[in-house]
């Protein structure tokens, strides 16, 4: 034990070992998720609900009935329930920092980002059972969509990805937080405006002209368009792009600055 | 076993030349305005257990924590085996095992799931993680609850869980914040069976505690540590005659007797004597052991009936109050015998 070479420990840790250990973490998450079930609460409830719950309320105003209104309202509902479910990540993470188990994590000798990354790779699961529950509580209301189904599953993906990006803001929250129900918070503040001032829900032709200057540069109502446009029509759309270029932009931002906060913690 | 005690005992003599495991230099760490460490200096060679003792607040767990990397120094340098603790943060992290006051174990997994989660992330395959998990819950009395979620285990089997998983990696240092507060009795003596098999094969141990006894045991060398200041450090037994003399402590069949004793031993020995609280005992310092028996001779000659009778050597208890000043007991003067109280 004592005859270990002192002088060979390595200052950093390598790319490979970072990968693993965040994988590592990412499986913590998912064992954690098994044993608390009801933390999945958020994404198989809310899917369900506002999906009945918009598509008869607005159908008959919006799209004359509910069975045409689907198209539209389905990728709506898709993208704020997922990024709704990425905010939970931030809420979650800011609990789990305040547990024991991280001050051994801190005093490992592993990469400062496998924690973080891992607790976000892990919640791609809950984004995946929000957008499979959606795709169904759709199909069974009668939703078909004409893309064929790997323009859905595609759309899925994509949506997938954009929330994994966009956690790392609600990640950096909730690192910088004191209580996770301020990171909640900030979080829902950000959040409403940005799902609802979209075309999530209605034409973006029926609002006053100021109001489509900011839902058409919001970037969820480009991804909310990529979405229809995969799903419903089959076509592969600049609107893809820019949504994935806007995840790059925001992961590249608020996952450095996530990680330097939390070092800065210990 | 005859090996591993020779083993021992020549780790034993190669400590006393054997590097610094840990050499911390005036650090400092504020809360606020609080100074809650206030310049701390220790030097751990390899191969030992240091033991750092203090009351509640003393700054113990802070200075800990700055040592193991969770907490940054405002002041001061530390190194661990020469890493410094904050350039080298990620160097120091590969040489120390970390179990804190309160149990950094996941609570909604498992005892197993716990090691495996730690060590595939020191490195180890999944086969290796496993071999290695088995191993250190049979080893701490954990193998028919390895699979039971940890909310359902004792504290004493957190406590032991916490210290396996610091083992992981056979770490050359391993930090104890009060490593056996709240365990019971049987759990207390096997953490520090435990902690004894690890300094054998030759791991460097820093543990704090409130158990006097428990530093008494265990620790080579001791700091006292109060208001976030070492004010003493030494040996278990220079400390102890730091305070002075052995006492004599009589226990009297009948109370009554008390006063009248009481005289008769402070005429013998020249020194006062206390009686004890509940009435029946006297406690005397004892400056020259030549007296004693004409103490014994006195009382008998007065007729005064003697049920108990010993003469102590100072405990660390009172090593602890007559040095952090915190006075339970009248103590004796001679503070500054051996030791060189640094505040
Ligand atoms: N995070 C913190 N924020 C503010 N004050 C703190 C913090 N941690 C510790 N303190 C203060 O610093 C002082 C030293 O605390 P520390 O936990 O190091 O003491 P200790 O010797 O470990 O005590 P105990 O025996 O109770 O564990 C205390 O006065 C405590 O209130
Ligand atoms: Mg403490």
């Amino acid at each position: 034990m004592s005859n270990r070479a002192l002088d060979t420990v390595p200052a950093r840790v390598s790319a490979t070992s970072t990968l693993s250990q965040s994988l590592t973490m990412a499986y913590r998450g998912l064992l954690k998720v098994r044993r608390t079930p009801e933390q999945l609460f958020d994404v198989t409830v809310q899917p369900i609900i506002f999906t009945l719950m918009f598509t008869y309320i607005f159908g008959g105003a919006v799209s004359g009935n509910p069975q045409n209104y689907l198209p539209l309202v389905i990728p709506g509902i898709l993208v704020q329930t997922v990024i709704t479910a990425s905010v939970v990540t931030g809420v979650q993470l800011r609990e789990d920092m305040d547990k024991g188990v991280f001050d051994r994590f801190r005093s490992l000798p592993i990469a400062r980002i496998a924690p973080l990354a891992g607790a976000l790779i892990a919640d791609t699961v809950r984004y995946l059972i929000a957008t499979l529950l959606t795709f169904a509580v759709g199909f069974i209301m009668g939703w078909r969509p004409q893309g064929g189904a790997f323009h859905v599953v595609l759309a899925g993906l994509l949506v997938i990805v954009c929330a994994f990006a966009l956690s790392w803001i609600f990640a950096f929250f909730g690192v910088i937080a004191r209580t996770a129900t301020s990171v909640q918070g900030i979080s829902m503040l950000i959040l409403f405006p940005l799902t609802f001032l979209s075309n999530a829900y209605v034409p973006v032709n029926t609002m006053p002209k100021w109001l489509q200057a900011f839902v058409n540069i919001n970037p969820l109502s480009h991804l909310i368009a990529a979405v229809r446009d995969l799903a419903n029509r089959g076509l592969v759309t600049s609107d893809i792009a820019i949504s994935l270029a806007g995840a790059v932009i925001l992961m590249l931002v608020f996952a450095p600055l996530a990680v330097r906060m939390y070092m800065r913690k210990v | 076993m005859q090996t591993l005690t020779q083993a021992a005992r020549s780790q034993t003599t190669a400590a006393q030349g054997a590097p610094l495991a840990i050499e911390a230099h005036q650090l400092v760490k504020l809360f606020g305005r609080h100074r809650a460490v206030d310049g701390v200096d220790l030097q751990v060679r390899a191969g030992t257990v240091y033991g750092l003792l203090g009351p509640n607040g003393a700054g113990k767990t802070t200075t800990v924590r700055m040592l193991a990397t969770l907490l940054r120094p405002d002041g001061g340098q530390a190194r661990i085996f020469g890493y410094d603790v904050v350039k080298e943060a990620q160097r120091v992290r590969q040489l120390i095992g970390v179990t804190g006051q309160y149990a950094s174990v996941d609570e909604t997994l498992t005892a197993m799931e716990n090691l495996m989660l730690f060590g595939r992330l020191l490195g180890l395959s999944r086969r290796d993680a496993r071999q290695t998990a088995e191993r250190l819950l049979e080893q701490f009395g954990l193998t028919e609850a390895k699979n039971r979620p940890l909310r359902h285990f004792s504290g004493g089997m957190r406590r032991r869980l916490d210290l396996a998983a610091s083992l992981i990696a056979r770490p050359p240092l391993i930090f104890l914040d009060e490593p056996t507060t709240g365990l019971d009795p049987r759990t207390r003596a096997q953490m520090w069976d435990t902690i004894r098999d690890l300094v054998r094969e030759g791991t460097t141990v820093l543990l704090t505690t409130q158990y006097l006894d428990e530093a008494d045991q265990l620790a080579e060398r001791i700091a006292v540590i109060d208001r976030g200041r070492v004010i003493a450090e030494g040996t278990p037994d220079e400390l102890k005659s730091s305070v002075g003399q052995s006492s004599l402590h009589l226990t009297f069949q009948n109370p009554a007797d008390v006063p009248r004793a009481r005289e008769i031993v402070e005429a013998a020995l020249g020194a006062q004597a206390t009686p004890s609280p509940e009435g029946r005992r006297l406690i005397a310092p004892v400056s020259d052991t030549s007296r004693l028996p004409d103490v014994l001779v006195a009382l008998k000659a007065a007729g005064i009936e003697i049920s108990e009778l010993g003469v102590q050597k100072p405990t660390l208890d009172e090593v602890f109050l007559t040095l952090t000043g915190h006075n339970a007991e009248p103590t004796t003067e001679g503070e500054d015998a051996d030791v060189q109280p640094r505040a």
